[in-house]
């Protein structure tokens, strides 16, 4: 799609007339009716329903009632096929976009994409404190708050470096920390480390579990990696082929840290992808 | 120093190259000197008039620089209200576009008529000419902004206004500057045909305008020489603005192969 320049081509501020993906004004009512905010920080979907228009103006399922929760402080996954609509349901869930049908219940929600998108001309620091810059707090006093967290993260003696003098890992870690230092309860993960290499990804995967458990949120990962999910996830959602609904839900309850060598994660990875429509059982 | 010789090696050998052959031609008797003089006699002329063509250029200089900076800043704001708002695109780019179309002929006598025999008509003319691909680059970086960006910003309750300083702003300056780039070229232009179409008073009048007047008095190789002055002070001018750009963005130029 060629976006359209315009003042709000996607309809992001909301009044935007056209370059929605579903006519603006259904999308807006079906939002005010079926977005309640969730008061215990958790997220809750019930019966989700979702469709785009493809170029050629054919509705396309991309979610078929979709029911899934998260409490408060749970890390819940969500594998499935590619194209099953993962990325729609977390910009459901951000609030970027509303159902056409079924209830949408979430504490506020930040969101990390498949890309970093830091600015390039923002340094590190600067990059990972944008929403403390945007909730209207002075650049020192937002540069503090974020450089106190470089460390923790390994990152620190780049708070200056701009994003294309970092690697892979480090920009990855920076978007975390932009998205962490957002303050909102719920994160939504889309497959953040999908970009990496192996040992990197390992790397990450360790160290996303330890932020979590120094500052708990409810956090949706979505990721096509079945091992990473049982990895980090308190539960894993299994999605269907397009349109998505939830096929099987998984309980993982191990201990932290998890190795993936470990005979118990490797039955429920087997469970997982037998509900893929994988495994070898 | 050394690498710098090394890159500016070919740029001389194919001036150098072109210029024997040149000589090789007027020499050859094929022309009349009157109509296209060697480059020997340019390079007299050029020496003799050392002081008349420096005073012009200073002239003219302040003309494309001045004429340059308005465009770019106005050339900026009119991308920028094109792109936040539909009615005012509609409204302004097919003037934008139409306005490159205009001959200056047609308008020169009423700036003259309006504004007299200053600076200003001779800088209405260059920013005429030189804003409409500054508008055009504005349009196209403030559109080239990554979607998913602005979705990042709006789930961290970016306003629109916020949305707009952070993300797009930014990726727009860049741009701006390009479109300047391309525009100090025939802004050099722009400033020959303001000095041609618009009267002028004073003991100097700018190198297009001496142009003009050695064509007229059959002084062909002081004309050839102020427009080889011309020549070099446009390509002076493109690599400032992309030191500029470089120095504005250093970002932009990592993956983008660049004219130095």
């Amino acid at each position: 799609m060629v976006s359209r320049p315009g003042a709000d081509p996607l309809n992001l501020w909301g009044n935007a007339r056209g370059g929605s993906p579903v006519s603006t004004e259904l999308q807006s009512r079906a939002y005010l009716t079926s977005r309640g905010t969730n008061a215990n920080d958790g997220i809750g979907l019930s019966d989700v329903h979702r469709a785009y228009r493809d170029q050629r103006g054919t509705s396309v399922p991309a979610l078929a009632g979709v029911c899934m929760h998260a409490d408060h402080g749970e890390l819940l996954a969500v594998v499935g096929p590619s194209g099953c609509g993962k990325t729609t349901l977390l910009e459901l869930i951000c609030g970027l976009q509303a159902p056409d049908r079924g209830l949408v219940e979430c504490a506020p929600a930040a969101l990390m994409a498949q890309r970093d998108l830091l600015l390039p001309w923002l340094s590190a620091v600067d990059n990972a404190a944008l929403a403390l810059r945007i909730a209207g707090r002075p650049r020192e006093q937002a540069r503090g708050r974020a450089g106190e967290l470089f460390a923790e993260l390994g990152l620190q003696g780049f708070e200056r470096a701009h994003p294309h003098e970092l690697s892979g890992g480090m920009r990855q870690r920076v978007a975390f920390l932009r998205t962490l230092l957002s303050g909102k309860p719920v994160l939504c993960l889309d497959e953040p480390f999908g970009a990496l290499d192996a040992i990197t990804r390992a790397e990450m995967q360790g160290w996303l579990g330890r932020a979590l458990q120094r500052e708990p949120r409810t956090v949706v990962l979505v990721t096509h990696d079945v091992e990473e999910a049982i990895v980090l996830a308190d539960r894993v959602a299994v999605l269907s082929p397009r349109p998505g609904r939830v096929r099987a839900e998984i309980e993982v309850d191990l201990p932290h840290p998890r190795s993936r060598t470990d005979p118990a994660v490797i039955a429920l990875r087997e469970q997982a992808l037998v509900a893929l429509g994988m495994g070898n059982a | 120093m050394r690498r710098r010789v090394i890159d500016a090696a070919p740029a001389l050998l194919l001036v150098l190259v072109l210029l024997g052959a040149w000589e090789l031609y007027v020499d050859s008797g094929a022309t009349s000197s009157s109509i296209l003089p060697a480059p020997h006699t340019i390079a007299e002329s050029l020496w003799g008039n050392a002081g008349l063509l420096g005073h012009n250029l200073a002239i003219t200089a302040e003309e494309v620089v001045l004429g340059l900076g308005l465009a770019l800043a106005l050339g900026f704001a009119l991308g920028v209200l094109i792109h936040l708002s539909p009615p005012l695109r509609r409204a302004f780019y097919p003037l934008t576009v139409g306005s490159q179309a205009v001959p200056i002929a047609v308008i020169a006598p009423l700036l003259v008529f309006l504004l007299g025999f200053g600076l200003l008509p001779k800088l209405i003319v260059i920013v005429l000419i030189c804003f409409f691909p500054v508008v055009v680059t504005t349009v196209d970086g403030l559109a080239a902004v990554d979607p998913d960006q602005l979705k990042l910003l709006r789930t961290l309750d970016a306003s629109r206004l916020q949305a707009f300083r952070f993300a797009e702003l930014p990726a727009a300056l860049p741009a701006a500057i390009s479109g300047a780039r391309i525009a100090v070229t025939v802004g050099v232009i722009g400033a020959y045909i303001a000095e041609s179409q618009t009267a002028t008073s004073g003991a100097y009048s700018g190198l297009g305008h001496e142009i003009n007047a050695d064509l007229s008095s059959l002084q062909t190789s002081r004309a050839y020489a102020a427009a080889v002055v011309l020549f070099a002070f446009a390509i002076a001018c493109f690599y400032t603005l992309s030191g500029l750009e470089r120095r504005l963005a250093p970002w932009a130029n990592q993956s983008r192969g660049d004219i130095r």
